[in-house]
């Protein structure tokens, strides 16, 4: 059984990458960029997370290679502690306990015992640049307290502290001056820029500096969009300095390239600019990025450059200028209007993405599948425009349609409103734009909902307006001679005393529609669109309407403003409970009757779970956010869980997933879902020779095991080792048709198990003895066979969790069963 | 990371027929010609054989006309009475005709006189056709009688009575020699074999069988009588198809075009109309002068000529695709220009560099691409653009404003450029679908060219012609807007009376439109 923890809230998943300038492995193969408490590590040929590792236990802030060793990369953390990493196989060698908080980490290749960190010791504004020593000691943890200061008062983000000229002299930026410390002299020389009580110089402030990687020229970014050229800075006052000026904005990132002859920076405009020879008419341009570049980093080998952006994306960069790869994390940039959804064909969350965009992110994976482009219109990024927002979006039948609104409003009275109809097309696998109406209200969308009954013939669509109207939208027949083609046109128009709609829900078997207007609720039957009940609880405008579902059908559920959630029997028409509660996200499970509300009370966020039919919630859980939580969805689980405990079992068939207010992604979990997530992509190891797809590691490596194995038997015979074709257990995956199969999750680990050497002669002899008993067991009274089942996976700790077996129909329970019988018999053969 | 994306023109559903493939094809054709005839035009039958020629029975006379000359080639006017149904052989050498005094005969196109004449009915006969192997003909008269006639000895062979009424129609099937079919007044259609002596199948049309025809493959009969035209499948025994009913009042004449894909129908509610054969939907329908009596299309649909009952024919050519032909070809690059390359297998050293597809981009949008908004702008407020496709100009103007250089865009005109803006606000600012973008510009307009206003006489023009026109808005829309009270409450009493009506009407709110001061 599975021991019973302690739920908790946990941060899932779609951490910022764009958090510090990501850094390239020496021979370009791997990226490393920081991701909250961890350090990620992908491939740039395969855009694939190869490993992340584990360790910090606060936020890693900075990360370099080892200038030593390429094959060790440094990182530090705001907990104190500067780890040596071996990023090839995931190890963690070393740790420095250097005791304060570390905000970024420099390294210098002449400096060989040392690295330079940023700490702030005893102001929170005030900066220093120190240098640590790192003893030589044999030991795991080593206490690194030899600091040496360098700079002080400096800016805390590492763009603005830059290494010169093989670590001759370092650069520091803060406001309007520049810093330069030689290390040899031991001096600081100051360059100030004039402030800004001259207007024109205004926004001279420095926003970042690069250091040429072979001459004394240091380059540094400004607030208005130029770039300055340092040179002979040796001397106080004979210093030049030259000027390129392109961005109209901030300049976010300043790098050179390897050999120093080209300059790139990029800013608001997400465009990369490629200064060749530092000189303004040579530039070259990688327009269209996407979103503000927030940093630049440049391969050591010299054939890439990456770009980290503000949508949580790294771009992988070719030297000329032509994006190979896209690392792409959950977009976080912008606000999230369209709440939190579940694509039912491939159960990612979609939620907004980029500007435009709906994303589609897979909670399994932690990455994003892909971006599907709602406006299909040129983003213009530029400050204080008014946008188009995508508003609404919801999935209906199944995921075969996918409605979105999309709205921009410059006045009161200009209201730009679209909706669009995307039909899942199984040819190109991809959402395809069908119908498009525009305007189809006077006012804002207020609530989007498709009628997802199994026995509905036609497709319906439900909008809800402040214009005070609801819409039903049906899919028609739009064909003719020419070629078939189905649109979407309105069916019905519906009002109830000019009252503003505000939310719309379909009951589960699409008989009845709710649709609340502010104060009231009226219910519609949705064959003949005839009003036929109102429920009205004058307690403030209705926030969330939904159905109870299941059993729980006849029960509608709804919360208002002023804090009061209602139920109402749809049978007797009348209020069945209702109970004081500040409700701010309401949302049903899709699998059971439970309905899991969040409400705010002052301060932090409460969860409630419980079901309609009984006013006693199953489960409360207080305080699990500090901050508001804006969305929250049940998410469908593949394998369903067993928890024992009545509190937990609403977890058992579907997890849920809450969004809060500063956009992090958290659920509820026992284990942290890092430690779920293996890194499956482990394997997909970039090697030297052999192009490396998943097609190499399933085969190639069995080749190679085979190879090894017949090696083997030839040279002695005696032992007689599996081939691999004829272990019983590969015999049967392959050859058993795909329909019976369970899900290859469950046979995953059985068939890699089946694939390994059993090295442990002992246990090999004991499991065949168990299996035999049942064996017998079961012949003799078939009937207790979910006791057995019980028994089985106590005497053998195969990896398929019981819990599993739980919930799989009996059928495959002896599918499952006749495997792993099977599994074992060649090691009887031994 | 994609390339630019090009602005989203809005498309509005055009008003009025829709352009299909069908309408485009049947409407190339010249403006009509049209020629007088004596009587009423009952037949147009063309030759299968170039050159083409037409065969038209109108009143008493056969005129047979060429592809172009409007004046017959030749006539054949020795008839006593009316004569019907001019019908060319599959050579296009011989022309039989049926006449009201209830002969039959048989014309050689290059002779005058007839050559045979078939002597056996008794009232007027007013169908007549050849068989498929030419030596027979077969005629259907008023004494209800279908005959068969030999032609090298001018003798019945054959005389079927099983009509009940006129037999009015009649065509013989182009595949085999034996078999023909006639329609009746009395409702039916009847197959005749002439290897027996009686009918083979019969449908019930329902109303008097004014026009019969064979599909080429003869597996298909369609009968025209009434308003209803039917296909009917003859090879499983004549079961009914489809029905169709698209026309008012009854159906004259049937054609096929010539590639079998298209059913025409001719009625006297003067109207044409072309189906098509596989789904029996009406993909394109003509409107004549008068009632139409008679239809027939040349090889290849060169021709359509119409015979109509106020003695018209009119004939529609093809328009020629001869001009497209006369421009000088452009030389284009061999084949193996586009090839070049391709077959190229890629070496182990070497490096492919794709070359980036080129997207084709519009000019406005290069301009816009390119941020040079005014220029984008310009282009799209130039007379062709702005007439021709006004929806474009509001899209750019739309995202110009999206962008949020609208302002910029409009402003630093001369006088010339200002009043070309103006011009497309006068034609376009009352249309509601644009008035939202439009009055926007409008605004931005009058803010920035107000205080240079009363330097230029015609743009001070322009201005009072805009206020005049949001002025006449104005007023219009408060009209509406005092009919739909009355609406209203036409709908608030009938509302009353019906006691539980849950039908909401719409109120498609009408586009306010604000005043603008100028």
């Amino acid at each position: 059984m599975v021991e019973e923890e302690n739920i908790r809230v946990v941060r899932c998943g779609g951490s910022e990458l764009n958090f510090r300038r990501a850094v390239f492995s020496a021979d370009s193969k791997y990226i490393f960029c920081v991701s909250g408490d961890f350090v990620k590590v992908y491939s740039t040929a395969t855009e694939e997370c190869v490993h992340i590792l584990h360790g910090h236990r606060n936020l890693v802030t900075g990360i370099q290679l080892n200038p030593n060793n390429h094959l060790q990369l440094y990182s530090c953390s705001l907990d104190g502690t500067i780890k040596l990493w071996d990023y090839i196989d995931g190890i963690l060698i070393k740790t420095f306990i250097v005791g304060c908080k570390l905000h970024a980490l420099f390294t210098v290749a002449q400096a060989e015992d040392s690295v330079f960190v940023t700490v702030n010791k005893e102001k929170p504004d005030i900066f220093q640049l120190v240098s640590v020593k790192l003893p030589k000691s044999s030991s795991q943890e080593v206490e690194a307290k030899e600091l040496s200061i360098v700079l002080d008062y400096i800016n805390q983000s590492p763009k603005c502290i830059a290494f010169g000229n093989e670590g001759v002299y370092v650069a520091a930026v803060r406001d309007f001056y520049l810093s330069v410390y030689f290390f040899k002299k031991k001096t600081t020389s100051r360059f100030t820029l004039s402030s800004s009580r001259n207007k024109k110089h205004a926004k001279n402030n420095f926003t970042c500096v690069a250091c040429h990687p072979k001459e004394d020229c240091i380059a540094s970014g400004h607030m208005d969009g130029k770039i300055r050229l340092w040179r002979n800075f040796y001397d106080e006052k004979k210093y030049t300095y030259t000027c390129l000026h392109w961005h109209h904005d901030m300049v976010m990132d300043l790098a050179f390239s390897v050999t120093g002859s080209s300059l790139l920076s990029g800013g608001r405009e997400s465009v990369l600019v490629e200064w060749r020879d530092a000189t303004e008419k040579n530039k070259e341009f990688l327009p269209r990025l996407g979103a503000t570049i927030e940093h630049i980093s440049v391969s050591p080998a010299g054939d890439l450059f990456c770009t980290s952006h503000s949508d949580n994306k790294i771009m992988i960069i070719h030297r000329n200028l032509e994006a190979s790869a896209v690392i792409q994390g959950l977009v976080k940039d912008r606000s999230i209007f369209t709440g939190l959804m579940i694509d039912p064909r491939t159960k990612a969350l979609v939620l907004n993405g980029k500007p435009g965009h709906l994303q589609f992110y897979s909670l399994q994976s932690d990455k994003q599948l892909y971006n599907l482009d709602i406006m299909q219109q040129e983003y213009i990024n530029d400050y204080g425009l008014i946008q188009i927002e995508l508003t609404k979006a919801a999935f209906g039948c199944f995921g075969n349609w996918l409605a979105t609104v999309e709205q921009r409003q410059e006045k009161e009275t200009e209201l730009e409103l679209q909706m669009k109809l995307w039909m899942y097309s199984k040819k190109t696998q991809g959402f395809i734009l069908n119908t498009k109406i525009h305007m189809p209200h006077e006012d804002c969308i207020t609530a989007l909902c498709f009628c997802n009954a199994e026995k509905s013939e036609q497709p319906t669509l439900v909008t809800a307006s402040k214009d005070g109207y609801f819409k039903v939208w049906i899919l028609t027949d739009d064909s003719d001679i020419y070629k078939k083609a189905v649109g979407w046109t309105c069916d019905f128009v519906g009002s109830y005393h000019k009252y503003q709609a505000t939310n719309c829900c379909f009951s589960e078997d699409g008989s009845l529609l709710a649709v609340s207007f502010e104060e009231i609720v009226t219910l519609w039957d949705s064959e003949t669109w005839e009003l036929k009940c109102t429920f009205c609880q004058r307690a403030g405008k209705i926030r969330h309407l939904c159905f109870g579902r299941l059993t729980c059908s006849k029960y509608l559920l709804g919360a208002t403003e002023n804090g009061i959630l209602s139920c109402w029997n749809l049978l007797s028409c009348a209020l069945e409970w209702s109970a004081k509660l500040n409700v701010r996200v309401m949302e049903p499970d899709p699998n059971s009757e439970n309905i899991a509300a969040i409400s705010q009370p002052s301060v932090g966020s409460d969860l409630f779970v419980f079901k309609p039919s009984e006013p006693r919630p199953l489960y409360i859980q207080k305080g699990i956010s500090r901050e508001e939580v804006q969305w929250g969805v049940f998410v469908p689980r593949d394998v369903p869980e067993s928890f024992t405990s009545e509190a937990y079992q609403w977890l058992n068939r579907s997890q849920f997933y809450f969004l809060t207010k500063s956009q992090s992604l958290l659920t509820f979990s026992t284990k942290s879902p890092e430690e779920k997530l293996t890194p499956t992509s482990k394997q997909l190891l970039a090697e030297e020779s052999l192009p490396t797809t998943p097609f190499y590691f399933i085969l190639g490596k069995h080749r190679q095991q085979q190879d090894e194995k017949l090696n083997e038997t030839s040279e002695n015979e005696l032992v007689q080792l599996p081939l691999t074709e004829n272990i019983p257990a590969i015999s049967e995956l392959l050859h058993t048709p795909a329909h019976v199969l369970p899900s290859a999750v469950f046979l995953c680990s059985m068939f890699v198990n089946s694939l390994l050497l059993s090295k442990e002669t002992k246990s090999t002899e004991e499991i065949p003895k168990d299996v035999d008993m049942e064996e017998e067991k079961e012949s003799e009274n078939s009937d207790e066979e979910n006791d057995f089942t019980e028994k089985i996976q106590d005497t053998n700790n195969t990896d398929l969790g019981e819990d599993v077996i739980h919930q799989l129909s009996k059928s495959e329970e002896k599918e499952l069963r006749k495997f792993r019988k099977i599994d074992y018999s060649w090691i009887a053969a031994l | 990371m994609a390339g630019y994306k090009p602005v989203a023109i809005q498309t509005y559903p055009l008003l009025g027929e829709k352009i299909t493939q069908d309408t485009l094809y049947w409407n190339n054709y010249k403006t009509p010609v049209q020629i007088k005839e004596f009587g009423a035009v009952s037949k147009v039958d063309f030759s299968s054989q170039p050159p083409y020629n037409y065969a038209v029975t109108a009143s008493s006379r056969i005129h047979i006309y060429g592809r172009y000359s409007q004046e017959p080639i030749k006539t054949f006017s020795r008839f006593k009475d009316t004569a019907y149904c001019a019908t060319f052989r599959q050579d296009g050498r011989l022309l039989v005709a049926g006449s009201e005094d209830g002969g039959v005969q048989l014309f050689d196109i290059s002779g005058r006189a007839p050559l045979r004449q078939f002597e056996g009915h008794t009232k007027a006969v007013h169908t007549v056709d050849f068989t498929a192997d030419k030596y027979h003909v077969v005629s259907g008269a008023d004494d209800y009688t279908v005959k068969l006639w030999d032609i090298p000895n001018a003798k019945e062979i054959l005389t079927f009575k099983e009509h009940s009424d006129y037999v009015r129609c009649g065509c013989a099937s182009k595949l085999n020699p034996d078999l023909f079919i006639t329609g009746s007044y009395d409702h039916t259609v009847k197959m005749f074999d002439a290897r027996t002596n009686k009918s083979v199948l019969s449908v019930e049309h329902g109303q008097p069988v004014e026009s019969v025809l064979l599909f080429p493959s003869g597996g298909l009969l369609v009968s025209a009588g009434g308003r209803y035209v039917k296909v009917w499948d003859m090879l499983k025994g004549g079961q009914l198809l489809v029905s169709l009913k698209n026309h008012h009042k009854t159906v004259t004449c049937l054609c096929l075009s010539s590639s079998g894909q298209r059913l025409l129908s001719g009625s006297l509610d003067r109207k044409v109309k072309v189906y098509s054969t596989t789904s029996y939907k009406v993909v394109h329908s003509f409107d004549y002068a008068a009632s139409i009596l008679s239809l027939a299309l040349a090889h290849e649909d060169e021709t359509i000529v119409v015979g109509m009952t106020n003695g018209i024919l009119s004939v529609k050519h093809r328009k020629s695709e001869a001009k497209k032909e006369s421009l000088p070809r452009r030389r284009r690059p061999a084949y193996r220009t586009f090839i070049k390359g391709k077959n190229y297998t890629k070496q182990r050293d070497d490096i492919l560099i794709n070359r980036p597809t080129k997207k084709h981009l519009e000019l406005y949008d290069r301009d816009l691409k390119h941020f040079r908004i005014s220029k984008a702008l310009d282009r799209v407020l130039e007379p062709t653009c702005a007439i021709k496709t006004p929806e474009i100009t509001v899209s750019i103007i739309k995202e110009l404003n999206r962008r949020g250089v609208l302002a910029n865009a409009l402003a630093g005109r001369d006088e010339k450029e200002i009043s070309r803006v103006l011009n497309f606000l006068i034609r376009n600012l009352s249309q509601p679908r644009f008035a939202p973008v439009l009055i926007n510009a409008a605004e931005i307009i009058i803010d920035i060219y107000l205080p240079v206003i009363g330097q230029s006489p015609v743009v001070d023009k322009k201005f009072l012609l805009l206020q005049g026109l949001v002025e006449k808005e104005i007023d219009y829309q408060r009209e509406l807007l005092e009919t739909l009270g009355m609406m209203d409450m036409l709908f608030a009493t009938m509302r009353g009376k019906e006691g539980t009506s849950v039908l909401e009407h719409t109120s498609d709110g009408f586009p306010e439109n604000k005043k603008i001061e100028s």
